[in-house]
């Protein structure tokens, strides 16, 4: 069947004009077969209002102010409160501090995870030691332990050493994770040369060196994607900073949770304090969408 | 650094000969003097223990935090389950057994909870992955702006559920209000109270997980799909399988593993479900008859506004029972398919 295929591949397709479809073969990347159609370009044109609509409508709404947002007919378009509503979300969630808190939580996350994953990814992509294997399904597996599992005992300690209302109660936990020990196994395993390490040994270097000189440069564009999609994931966590941190010290999402809880009752407001929460995330996927995009896709194809 | 490469030495393995290559820096023949024998030595046994050892220490970091806070935890949720624990005094543990689970048994709100996100999972997880294997199909084709609408599709995975969630309460809106019932009154539908609803409020706590993840397991199976050798399809058209016949009988099998993949991630996520409804409702009680109370709604309720630690880490260990065995059942299941269709996996 397939040499047949590769024999005549002209008569495969249906296209009119062999040389036609020879160009196209040329082009064609492993999996894809059809060109799009106006039907499929009208379903992805959909999907993508739906994606994007509900967050622009965030910022069309924060700029009402409630009494037209109570009307009825919602409003279409901008109004002329949105930087009351800012300011207003700015003051009154306590923004200020909690996005100065969030970009010192989710970056020291970011560095110690990359830090961290990098490091084993290496050990278990490169490396020989016993029960290698073993020690990579045990790393696979404890991302099955759902978090609820762990939020007692956790807070229990941070009750007992009175971390209750601290950063460090939310950084300590998450400081490297499973996903991203795979993530980096998954890259340095194709990305990193062997030779280039054996080179490195002959030469005596040791392994922190080997790290340092050779790991690190190899595994640079992987660890900016990890970083990307860490930071990312850092800056939503809901479900432990909730329970560990207080309103006087909040990440974003703390203090989003505090707006929805309706102890601001301004609609405008809320949507100010959501829009200005995935701002930040927002910018930097205009900025890097691509690279997440691509590093998302890298780390599903082994899972 | 020396860059010479004079012999071939087995790098990598333990015990490896390679400091003997290790000239001193100048380049000069090893003097006989014992002294420098000495060092060789010294430095051969560093080289041999930094390769036997500093693998474990590059895999230590991920272990000690897990042990410290995954696994020490877990234990521990584990032991406090069989106590009655206050969260006034979280450190003041009473043994009553197993009275924590047996209670659970006979409680209606338990069995409410669990009922919600078994519904709730479903509505949520079956459409997102129908329409995600659906649009990885369509970015496959070869396209304008394929990477555009990939960055699109994917901008809810970058929005907090505490904002997505927000903006939902906003669109789904009360009564005759919000974007979504002024689109139903459209087209003569009348308004309706998401909120108040049972199906109604669940389907929109299903709404906004939908809308967060369809983009980002669309990727997920676009990646596994462009990884399906294209000979595959080709044959499969010289034996004149139309488009859909490919999609169904190539396009799917290759993608089984992939598929089961999102359906385990996707059952962890929707038996741990917990943001979007506690934001839905503005907090833990999942509407006024609990109608869209999650079990990690009703955990939370138990051990932060009831105060009973204990029987919180009852409700956690259970969900974690769940999922086992929801696992087991899956493991069950794709073999079982894997056999019925006739194909090794």
């Amino acid at each position: 069947m397939a040499t047949a295929t590769q024999t005549h591949p002209e008569e495969a397709t249906d296209a009119p004009a062999p040389r036609r479809a020879k160009r196209r073969r040329g082009v064609r990347a492993a999996g894809q077969q059809h060109r799009a159609g106006w039907l499929t370009y009208l379903i992805l044109v959909l999907f993508a209002l739906g994606s994007i609509l509900p967050l622009l409508y965030s910022a069309i709404a924060a700029s009402h102010d409630n009494a037209r947002l109570s009307e009825r007919t919602p409003p279409f378009w901008f109004g002329d409160r949105l930087f009351d509503n800012l300011e207003a979300a700015w003051n009154d969630a306590n923004l200020v501090k909690a996005m100065t808190n969030t970009v010192f939580v989710a970056g020291a996350i970011t560095v110690s995870t990359v830090l961290f994953a990098t490091l084993a990814g290496f050990a278990f992509a490169k490396l020989r030691f016993r029960a290698k294997n073993f020690m990579m399904l045990l790393v696979i597996g404890t991302m099955m332990v759902p978090p609820q599992l762990t939020v007692v005992p956790l807070f229990m300690a941070i009750a007992e050493i009175e971390w209750t209302g601290h950063l460090q109660a939310v950084i300590l936990p998450t400081m490297v994770s499973a996903f991203g020990v795979f993530f980096m196994r998954q890259y340095l395993t194709q990305a990193l040369p062997t030779e280039l390490i054996e080179a490195a040994r002959v030469d005596g270097a040791s392994s922190l060196r080997v790290v340092w000189h050779v790991v690190f440069p190899a595994a640079r564009p992987a660890m900016a994607v990890l970083g990307m999609l860490t930071f990312v994931a850092a800056w939503n966590e809901f479900f432990w900073p909730i329970i560990a941190l207080t309103q006087q010290n909040p990440t974003v999402q703390v203090a989003l949770t505090n707006l929805g809880r309706g102890y601001i009752p301004d609609q405008g407001v809320i949507m100010a304090g959501a829009f200005l929460g995935t701002l930040p995330l927002l910018i930097a996927f205009v900025l890097f969408g691509k690279q997440i995009v691509g590093g998302i896709m890298h780390g599903a194809l082994k899972g | 650094m020396t860059t010479e490469h004079r012999q071939a030495a087995p790098p990598g393995t333990p015990g490896g000969a390679a400091p003997r290559l290790d000239k001193p820096p100048h380049g000069e023949a090893p003097a006989p003097d014992p002294k420098e024998a000495r060092r060789q030595a010294r430095r051969s046994r560093r080289y041999r223990w930094d390769i036997k050892y500093s693998p474990y220490g590059f895999i230590a970091p991920f272990f000690l935090f897990f042990a410290a806070f995954g696994l020490f935890p877990l234990l521990y949720t584990g032991w406090s389950s069989l106590h009655q624990v206050n969260l006034n005094n979280p450190n003041d543990l009473e043994w009553v057994g197993f009275e924590n689970f047996t209670r659970l048994w006979d409680d209606e709100f338990f069995w409410n909870a669990l009922a919600n996100t078994f519904t709730i999972g479903i509505i949520s997880t079956v459409p997102q992955l129908a329409m995600a294997l659906g649009l990885a199909h369509l970015l496959n084709y070869r396209m304008r702006g394929s990477m555009f609408f990939r960055v699109a599709i994917l901008t809810p995975y970058a929005t907090s559920i505490a904002a997505a969630t927000l903006v939902f309460v906003m669109l789904f809106g009360q009564g005759d209000y919000g974007v979504i019932n002024w689109g139903l009154g459209l087209v003569g539908i009348d308004g309706v109270s998401w909120e108040a609803g049972d199906w109604s409020s669940q389907l929109a706590v299903s709404t906004i997980v939908i809308w967060r993840w369809t983009g980002y397991n669309t990727l997920i199976y676009l990646a596994a799909m462009q990884a399906i050798p294209n000979d595959l399809y080709e044959s499969a058209s010289l034996d004149g399988a139309s488009r859909w016949q490919q999609f169904v009988h190539v396009t799917l099998p290759a993608l089984r593993p992939t598929i089961l993949f999102t359906v385990v991630v996707s059952t962890i996520g929707a038996t741990q479900l917990f943001g979007e409804p506690m934001l839905f409702g503005g907090d833990e009680s999942g509407g006024a008859q609990g109608q869209y109370q999650t079990l990690g709604l009703y955990m939370y309720e138990t051990g932060w506004t009831n105060r009973h630690l204990g029987r919180a880490a009852a409700i956690a260990w259970t969900m974690f029972l769940l999922l086992i065995v929801i696992g087991l059942l899956y493991a069950f299941i794709t073999r079982w398919v894997g056999r019925s269709t006739g194909e090794e996996e």
